[in-house]
């Protein structure tokens, strides 16, 4: 019996992802010459940190079968928090721990509207999300908060020896945790298990709601984190900030392998997916091809991605 | 309904003329599994010819090639002796060909009319716009022709019986000057009044001059109404000749590819144990009522019933799925609160589902996680899950169960449906579950795979397992239970030991609380 043969099946799917950021990048080093410099490197994986991060809690909400547009907001709303927290004199850590357990708190409400309430994730988090962004706008009264603590801003902006970006190292910390947890853990299992058959895990036992509402508890801690990333490497709370993430999110996940109807998408896929669009606007801007532009780069590859996948379910029937 | 036949032309003889269709080394092939090789089918005008074989025996694929779904990898099609070419699906009413599929294709928002001829609606002459008054009076038309006036063509088809949806579907095929209809699995969702009904249908249909290719399970449904006969058994045609009644043993045989003296595997030795489960006055608002019964280890327990008489409802009560109103449910002598599935199985209860794709299994996940799903726990430590005792497991029950997969690592949604169902046992074995019900076990699988699930169950009640099997088809109730509980509107009527069980007696119990329409018992048939 070929016991690994469906391991291999999905490794291959990451493969062909992998190989599609290598061509990305093989082409931008070869059309620019500033794409292939440590600095610059490394500076994509600073930017797309907070991306990989708010992405890899987009696809364990994703692999349960749920959706989460309120990320954007999660983002914004735990920067306010932080900043605020430390404008009034509270410690560093303190006011991080604070932003942590209120973005924990901004899951358990997705969690409340969708397993109490009773309604679709994707309108729950949809109203969620106009909820999250309308308190951050009424409370910072649509001013940025600048001028944060150095003892706060390193972590999105220090470097390790001199040359390694804080961010990327909990970026990568956060995707081995995550990576491991969700195929490893029982909780990740019963994720992948709901995502799949909500029903034939709810009758196997498997405590939905809780894993549910733990799912959204977990990602939304998450979420926080990448937005005192955000907050710490601009130096400043914007009411705006994390605008439109959960869009980069989703396809990031989808583009790594993830499906909307649940069940399906790994970590790395995600990181890789993150990466392709990280390394894209990146690389088209050095060409000089203007913001708008890149917009139009990024849809066609979302499209061009799945539709691979289509086009590789098809060949396999 | 017999316009545009024109017999194919002089240089095409007599034989070529006397079939409508007629399939020469049809071959068919998925990656490297050949599902169809070389089969020459041939359906004479206006007759109902029957084609027969279990689960896999190729029987869907080659209608989806008759119907332009497939393609073949070799031979030709003739219709009414010119070689046919269906580029796409719904170039087949050009032809007069329909098709009624097991499952239907309708679209539950839309009225009765629209369905019947959606992509073909007769328009304005303003272009792109319906001619709804046309459209209805068509539609009302041909329910007349097929006599069923009472269904009106402005109704949601969501608002219909399945019976009546099913009138619809067939409708719909009828629809273009229809000269051949294939009908998959037509009775499988009807009672036995509805199945009258729709034998009426087709012989009104065949003496109009259509033929109609039946693809059917049920040998009972064979004497009303066919003609010809054609087996198909892994890929090939086996057999082909005209039907009757005594044929019925030898075309089974056809099927399995071995004799079939018996259908249910010869009774082991087991001994009824102690009580392990008992059912005190419980209530489920609107759906059971004061339900009073035991259970012991080895012991099957059947639970017969009509459809809708709350059997499922039953079994999802006591596993917790459903909300109890009163009642008690006592195990091994103890009061249990059982409040969801999970404390159920904590108690030792396992279920399987009546309908294994929609609540049973997660098809997109592999075997090892779905024979794993309900055993997590017993497989982790703090939260970690511990792989290789998972993998043992599931290879373990694989190969117990003789689970035939390329490996436990393949997609569940890949498997057979016999395979599929005994993936979902092999969870609850995997689970050491010690009272199971399963809800309808044996449906939609094949011959053989109903005999090796049978098989299973007489292990279990060996090893001292409760069994509690619910089941629509009374021949195994009759064939596999050791006492029966039988089931009318949400009460139970009756209980009869082994030694009593006979057809009609379960049914008079089953339909004890006054009938409405006599004769539709979905468990009565066969």
């Amino acid at each position: 019996m070929d016991v690994k043969f469906n391991k291999k099946e999905r490794n291959t799917q990451i493969l062909f992802t992998l190989m599609g950021l290598l061509i990305l990048c093989i082409f931008f080093s070869i059309t620019t010459e500033s794409f292939l410099t440590q600095r610059n490197l490394l500076n994509i994986a600073t930017q797309t940190s907070v991306a990989v991060i708010v992405a890899i809690a987009e696809t364990y909400i994703i692999a349960s079968g749920c959706i989460d547009l309120s990320v954007g907001s999660g983002v914004a709303f735990s920067g306010l928090i932080a900043a605020t927290a430390m404008k009034a004199g509270m410690p560093v850590p303190l006011a991080m721990l604070l932003a942590l357990m209120t973005g924990m708190m901004l899951g358990a409400v997705n969690a409340f509207v969708i397993t109490v309430l009773g309604i679709v994730p994707f309108i729950a988090t949809l109203g969620t999300n106009s909820i999250f962004r309308g308190i951050v706008l009424v409370i910072m009264d649509g001013v940025p908060m600048s001028g944060l603590k150095s003892e706060f801003t390193w972590i999105g902006s220090g470097k390790l020896f001199g040359w390694l970006p804080w961010a990327v190292i909990f970026m990568a910390v956060i995707a081995v945790v995550m990576a491991v947890l969700l195929k490893k853990s029982k909780f990740g299992r019963y994720v992948y298990a709901i995502g799949s058959n909500e029903q034939a895990a709810f009758l196997s036992g498997i405590p939905v709601k809780k894993i549910k509402v733990m799912n959204y508890i977990i990602s939304g801690a998450l979420v926080a984190f990448a937005g005192m990333l955000l907050a710490a490497r601009v130096s400043s709370a914007a009411p705006t900030a994390g605008e439109l993430y959960e869009t980069n999110a989703i396809a990031a996940s989808v583009i790594g392998g993830a499906s909307l109807t649940g069940g399906k998408g790994s970590i790395a896929g995600t990181i890789v997916g993150a990466f392709i669009i990280g390394v894209l606007s990146n690389g088209l801007n050095l060409i000089g091809l203007n913001y708008f532009w890149q917009q139009v780069a990024i849809g066609v590859v979302i499209i061009a991605a799945v539709f691979l996948e289509v086009v590789r379910e098809r060949l396999k029937k | 309904m017999l316009s545009g036949r024109d017999g194919g032309g002089k240089e095409l003889g007599n034989e070529m003329k006397e079939y409508l269709l007629e399939t020469r080394g049809i071959s068919k092939s998925f990656s490297t599994v050949k599902v169809l090789d070389g089969i020459d089918l041939k359906i004479k005008r206006g007759e109902v010819h029957a084609l027969l074989g279990e689960n896999g025996a190729g029987k869907s694929t080659l209608m989806k090639i008759l119907t332009g779904v497939l393609e073949p990898d070799g031979g030709e099609i003739l219709y009414e002796g010119k070689p046919l070419h269906i580029r796409h699906p719904r170039e087949i009413y050009d032809y007069g060909i329909g098709i009624v599929y097991q499952e239907f294709n309708l679209l539950p928002d839309l009225t009765v009319a629209e369905n019947i001829f959606i992509g073909r609606e007769p328009a304005l002459p303003l272009k792109g716009f319906i001619n709804d008054r046309r459209l209805n009076r068509d539609a009302a038309n041909l329910l007349e022709q097929l006599n069923c006036s009472s269904i009106s063509p402005g109704r949601k088809v969501a608002t219909l019986s399945v019976a009546q949806q099913q009138m619809v579907e067939i409708g719909k095929a009828l629809s273009s000057n229809c000269r051949l209809l294939i009908m998959d699995e037509p009775t499988a969702a009807l009672t036995d009044s509805e199945i009258e009904t729709l034998f009426d249908t087709i012989r009104r249909l065949k003496a109009s001059g259509v033929a109609i290719i039946y693809i059917s399970h049920r040998m009972s449904d064979l004497d009303a109404i066919v003609d010809r006969v054609t087996v198909l058994r892994d890929g090939k045609l086996i057999s082909e000749r005209k039907y009757d009644c005594t044929l019925k043993d030898l075309l089974i045989q056809e099927m399995v590819g071995r004799e079939l003296n018996q259908k249910f595997p010869p009774r082991p030795d087991y001994k009824r144990g102690k009580k392990t489960l008992e059912v005190k006055g419980l209530n489920v608002a609107d759906k059971l009522f004061d339900i009073h019964f035991q259970a012991y280890e080895g012991e099957i327990l059947g639970i017969a019933g009509l459809m809708g008489a709350g059997r499922t409802e039953l079994a999802r009560a006591i596993f917790g799925a459903e909300r109890i109103t009163s009642g008690e449910i006592w195990i091994d002598g103890v009061r249990k609160q059982i409040t969801s599935p999970n404390k159920a199985i904590a108690e030792g209860i396992g279920y399987i589902t009546e309908d294994r794709k929609k609540d049973g299994l997660m098809l997109e996940q592999t075997l090892r996680d779905n024979i794993s799903a309900a055993s997590l726990d017993q497989f982790s430590r703090n939260g970690w899950v511990k792989d290789y005792q998972v993998e043992a497991a599931a290879e373990e029950y694989i190969r117990k169960m003789r689970i035939k997969t390329r490996g436990s690592g393949q997609l569940a949604k890949t498997l057979s449906g016999g395979n599929q169902q005994k993936v979902i046992l092999a969870r609850w074995l995997c689970r050491k579950s010690r009272i199971l019900i399963l809800d309808e076990p044996t449906r939609g699988i094949d011959v053989n795979a109903k005999y090796e699930i049978y098989e299973l169950m007489y292990q279990l009640v060996g090893q001292g397992v409760t069994v509690i099997m619910i089941s629509s088809e009374l021949p195994e109730i009759i064939g596999m239970s050791d006492r029966v509980l039988v089931m009318c509107e949400g009460k139970i009527t009756g209980e009869l030991a082994a030694v009593e069980l006979e057809q009609d007696k379960i049914l008079r119990y089953a339909m004890a609380n006054g009938m409405k329409d006599s004769g539709s018992s979905p468990v009565g048939r066969e």
